[in-house]
């Protein structure tokens, strides 16, 4: 055994530790500045920081604190997806809060907290490791969805979305204790090891790979654990729903990437059987669901489903192509997504929800901008070129057919043209029909940055993938 | 001009974008300017296309020419990649024809939001010839998609009383094909290094890493195994039958043509289609020979279902625009069923019939647009004894309806003769059942004209309708030059396709060349 803690391991978890302090500045802080959207920009100025630690670390590989968290390239390229997806959500809270009034202080804090869980999930080579940062984003998150305090749907969607996670979290530890009692470790390394030493149809083994597999999917809303989904993306805050979707989701792909592929890898053909019926039913349901939505927010969630199973293809094929297509996929979803739920959050006006998909009607007559925009966004989640979302789903494709899951291939791309019939409703609503009130859209500095971003980076990788593609192959090397 | 010369095709494809983004920044209220605009830009690209005619070498048109080679995603391997043979010098011409007319015969239909609509138009024209000059599978495939979102709007919100249903079944029809068509594409794309790795020649010269080139795709087909072939030819055939649009695919095609606007129906009927039928010729055929004489009787006798079932459809419309719409059927079942006659003279008289059928539906439906201008309603039952009114429309209407139904002097005739030829060539029946499509549309058309053109004008809406306008007269007229010169003298339009045919066969039925004079080994000895 190594040793458990170096000194140079503090380095390797600084942008991480940078992130903690800053939540407890901003907790300090909230008591101090009344005008709350100024500890949202301290919060954003702590990302910066954050992501400023993490680019010395580019480049740099070790196995920290004797054997319980790595910093690769892996870890890396999520990490900055977790603070990218952390930047964004905070500059669209600025304002919605405000219109919401609950801008509070501890709003900031919570998010740096659970991306520093999030970033954990991404380094953890042990289970203790990763169930602890697993649950710091966790249950920031709870708390996140249920922010708005005076808001019964937002207080639902957070009591829901607590016990089925506390829920499902038991069923995780359940399957990891298993793990430990197979390997007597928490290593990610030795529990491989252990497995592959016992016989492939070893009950025990597949009893720990099952509720492992239960629990995990849980956190990534792949059907049949999908039904907190709707109503918590629905009931959270907006701004909140939009993190959840993009960098919540992101940090249960690293931990699931990072277990699957190292710690139960010796029983792959099991999983892979389990992970391709779980991948066609949460696409199909994912999106035959989504099609009968009304309410723009649970028509998301239903699409941010279905995106889950698409991306469970990259773990599916599990080669080079297939874990660089997870990263790759998730870093467009990130700007994507973003954007069109930025659109969503200026649809929020004092006393408009701005969630029907009715709200959308004419929006193109009243803010052609933002109606454009929101097109180019929707076009590249349904995976049309020249948008960023076509690459992504080209990689994940590609992944499946050149390791011939050649069915699963025909269901996904199947899947990715019925998709395309719920999101040209959005955009039928926004340009081909009339608009039904006059009132104008909340855009505020921070949103508009969204939305610039988001466009630029939804079109770049769309048209020119290869820096991106190179930074998400060199990700796809899991170290150590 | 050294610069123009070697750039030609891009320059020609992305020029409608350019418009397009100048058009952006245009007052939204300035119809005028948009529409000037609009046609200046399509103006001028018909004559940027217009040197690829005379530059092109036709004594080499199997060769891709004005070819033009970059890295576009060296990660993947897709490089930007254009060049044209003759047959796509041909479609190419035509996009850049049909494009100009449907954008000046909407001159007054389009009132409203004039600036996307010209913006929509600009743009699909691009995506058109980018589908049509890609040399590279990968480029090709973001063509073929991105042109479904201006046509999906320009259905949308200009079209008729149906139009969001139309709309949405165009754009998911057209991308449940194309999906599965991106399958058969990435399939090829991880077969090809492993068969470059065993074939040196191939290697050297397109290298051994996973391409997109379509010119290596051709080159490995002989190496591609029977089961590979079947299941690709499956996937590329869903895709480019759903556009082309053959039998069981086609309920899209009616409904897509009746709501949208007249210069949607144009460009639908003129160049989409004939995306499609070009897939199969330049993907399905040469690549997957084998593949493709397995499906030859399915691919036959969905042709000739199309054929009978659409023209008997036709004949039964009551909407003018929707008996145009099936005829079309019945006239891509015909371009399929030289296709699939897989001989020089089928080939032949299928490439043609593309570039005729584009010519005379799309002169139909600018003609049919004309008349719901006027009276707004395609009904045939309201017309009547037009021509006494409008004689001048009577004349135009004649002879593209003359066109349409293969009179000898006229285009028509030099598509279907070829094709027919090519296909008794093969088996009498087909052939016997494709006459009587010949027969029916005949039937249709003339019946259709009649009774609008003849008879008693008793409908008072009709009786001062004004005859056609100048500019109504030139968006038909360079249409009617086109069909005289392919009836009168298709010498140099063959002289294009010839070789690239003769190639083509070649891949597929090598046999059948060895009686006809051997074309292929006598210019071979030129060139040396």
């Amino acid at each position: 055994m190594e040793q458990f803690f170096r000194l140079q391991d503090i380095g390797s978890i600084a942008p991480e530790l940078e992130l903690t302090l800053f939540g407890m500045i901003l907790l300090i802080a909230d008591l101090l500045i009344v005008e709350k959207r100024k500890i949202g920009i301290i919060a954003l100025v702590g990302i910066a920081i954050s992501a400023g630690f993490l680019y010395r670390l580019s480049g740099y590989e070790s196995l920290a604190y004797g054997g319980a968290l790595v910093v690769d390239q892996f870890s890396w390229f999520f990490k900055l997806l977790f603070l990218i997806g952390a930047a964004l959500s905070i500059a669209l809270s600025l304002k919605y809060l405000d219109i919401e009034r609950e801008n509070h202080g501890e709003y900031y804090a919570l998010i740096l907290f659970a991306t520093m869980g999030m970033m954990f999930m991404a380094g953890a080579v042990d289970l203790v490791t990763l169930y602890i940062g697993l649950e710091t984003m966790a249950i920031a998150t709870y708390i996140l969805v249920g922010f708005l305090r005076g808001s019964q749907r937002s207080n639902e969607a957070s009591l829901k979305y607590f016990l089925l996670g506390a829920f499902s979290s038991a069923i995780l530890l359940y399957g990891m204790s298993l793990l430990y009692g197979i390997s007597g470790s928490t290593r990610f390394a030795e529990i491989s090891t252990a497995l592959s030493s016992r016989p492939i149809n070893d009950p025990i083994s597949l009893m720990a790979l099952i509720t492992l597999s239960a629990g995990m999917l849980f956190k990534i809303a792949a059907v049949p654990f999908h039904q907190w989904t709707p109503d918590a993306y629905e009931g959270a805050p907006t701004s909140i729903t939009a993190f959840m979707s993009v960098a919540v989701k992101a940090a249960s792909f690293a931990m699931m990437v990072r277990v699957f592929m190292i710690a139960v890898y010796p029983l792959r053909p099991h999983w892979v059987a389990i992970m391709s019926v779980i991948s066609i039913m949460t696409m199909t349901v994912g999106n035959v669901a989504a099609i009968t939505q009304s309410n723009v927010k649970r028509l998301f969630a239903y699409s941010s489903i279905s995106h889950a199973g698409y991306i469970l293809l990259g773990l599916i094929a599990g080669n080079e192509t297939g874990l660089t297509a997870i990263p790759m996929y998730l870093l467009i979803y990130t700007f994507t997504n973003l954007g069109a739920w930025a659109v969503i959050v200026a649809l929020r006006r004092k006393d408009v929800i701005g969630e029907h998909i009715d709200d959308m009607n004419g929006l193109f007559f009243r803010h052609p901008t933002a109606a454009v925009l929101m097109l180019i966004f929707l076009l590249s989640l349904a995976g049309i070129p020249p948008t960023a979302g076509f690459i992504g789903k080209y990689y994940l494709f590609s992944a499946v057919v050149q390791t011939n899951h050649i069915p699963l291939a025909i269901v996904a791309v199947l899947n990715a043209a019925i998709s395309a019939y719920f999101y040209l409703r959005i955009v039928v609503a926004m340009f081909m029909r009339e608009a039904t009130e006059k009132t104008g859209m909340a855009f505020a500095p921070g949103l508009l940055t969204v939305l610039a971003v988001a466009l630029i980076f939804t079109l770049w990788i769309g048209i020119y993938p290869d820096p991106f593609i190179s930074m998400a192959r060199q990700a796809a090397v899991l170290g150590f | 001009m050294d610069f123009f010369r070697t750039h030609i095709l891009s320059i020609v494809a992305f020029w409608p974008l350019v418009g397009m983004f100048v058009l952006f920044f245009m007052n939204k209220h300035n119809r005028q300017l948009h529409r000037v605009w609009a046609n200046i830009v399509m103006f001028v690209g018909f004559l940027l296309s217009l040197p690829l005619w005379f530059w092109f070498d036709f004594n080499n048109s199997d060769q891709f020419q004005f070819t033009y080679q970059t890295r576009w995603i060296q990660a993947l391997g897709v490089d930007y990649h254009v060049g044209i043979d003759g047959i796509t010098l041909l479609l190419v011409l035509l996009t850049t024809l049909l494009g100009p007319l449907a954008v000046l015969s909407s001159w007054n239909a389009i009132e409203e939001r004039t600036k996307e609509f010209y913006a929509f138009m600009l743009m699909l024209q691009t995506g058109m010839l980018g589908v049509f000059i890609s040399l590279d599978f990968f480029m090709f495939y973001v063509f073929w998609e991105v042109m479904l979102v201006p046509m999906y709007f320009l259905i949308g919100v200009w079209g008729g009383p149906r139009k969001l249903y139309a709309a949405i079944k165009f754009f998911l029809y057209t991308l449940f094909g194309s999906v599965l068509l991106l399958l058969g594409i990435l399939a090829l794309y991880f077969i090809y290094p492993g068969i470059a790795a065993q074939q040196p020649a191939i290697a050297a010269q397109f290298g051994a890493a996973p391409t997109f080139n379509i010119l290596a795709f051709h080159a490995i087909a002989p190496f591609l195994s029977y089961n590979f072939q079947y299941w690709v030819f499956l996937a590329f055939f869903v895709g480019f039958a759903i556009k082309v649009p053959m039998f069981p695919f086609h309920t899209w095609l009616p409904d897509a043509h009746v709501e949208a606007p007249t210069a949607g129906s144009v460009i639908l009927a003129g160049v989409l289609l004939k995306m499609g039928t070009y897939g199969f010729l330049r993907f399905s055929l040469p690549i997957l020979p084998e593949g493709t004489k397995h499906f030859v009787p399915l691919m036959i006798a969905l042709s000739v279902i199309a054929i009978v079932y659409g023209a008997l459809v036709a004949m039964m419309q009551p909407d003018m625009k929707k008996l145009v719409a099936y005829s079309s059927v019945s006239h891509m079942g015909f371009v399929m069923l030289g296709m699939f006659a897989l001989n020089p003279n089928g080939l032949n008289g299928s490439i043609l019939q593309q570039i005729n059928h584009g010519i005379s539906t799309g002169a139909l439906f600018l003609i049919v647009g004309m008349i719901y201008e006027r009276r707004h309603t395609r009904e045939i039952a309201q017309f009547g004894g037009l021509s006494s009114v409008m004689p001048i429309y009577a004349v135009v209407f004649l002879i593209m309806t003359m066109s349409s139904i293969g009179l000898p002097l006229l285009n028509g005739f030099m598509g279907e003769f070829p094709i027919m030829m090519g296909v008794l060539e093969e088996n009498i029946w087909w052939a016997v059942v494709a006459g009587s499509g010949i027969v029916l549309g005949a039937a249709y058309m003339l019946w259709l004209y009649q009774r609008t053109m003849f008879g008693k004008l008793d409908n008072p809406a009709n009786m001062k309708l004004p005859d056609l306008s100048l500019r109504e007269l030139a968006t038909v007229i360079p249409l009617i030059i086109m069909a005289f010169w392919i009836g009168l003298y298709p010498a140099p339009f063959f002289r294009a396709l010839d070789k690239p045919v003769v190639k083509l066969v070649q891949r597929i039925r090598p046999e059948i060349l060895q009686g006809a004079p051997v074309r292929e080994a006598q210019t071979q000895g030129v060139t040396r």
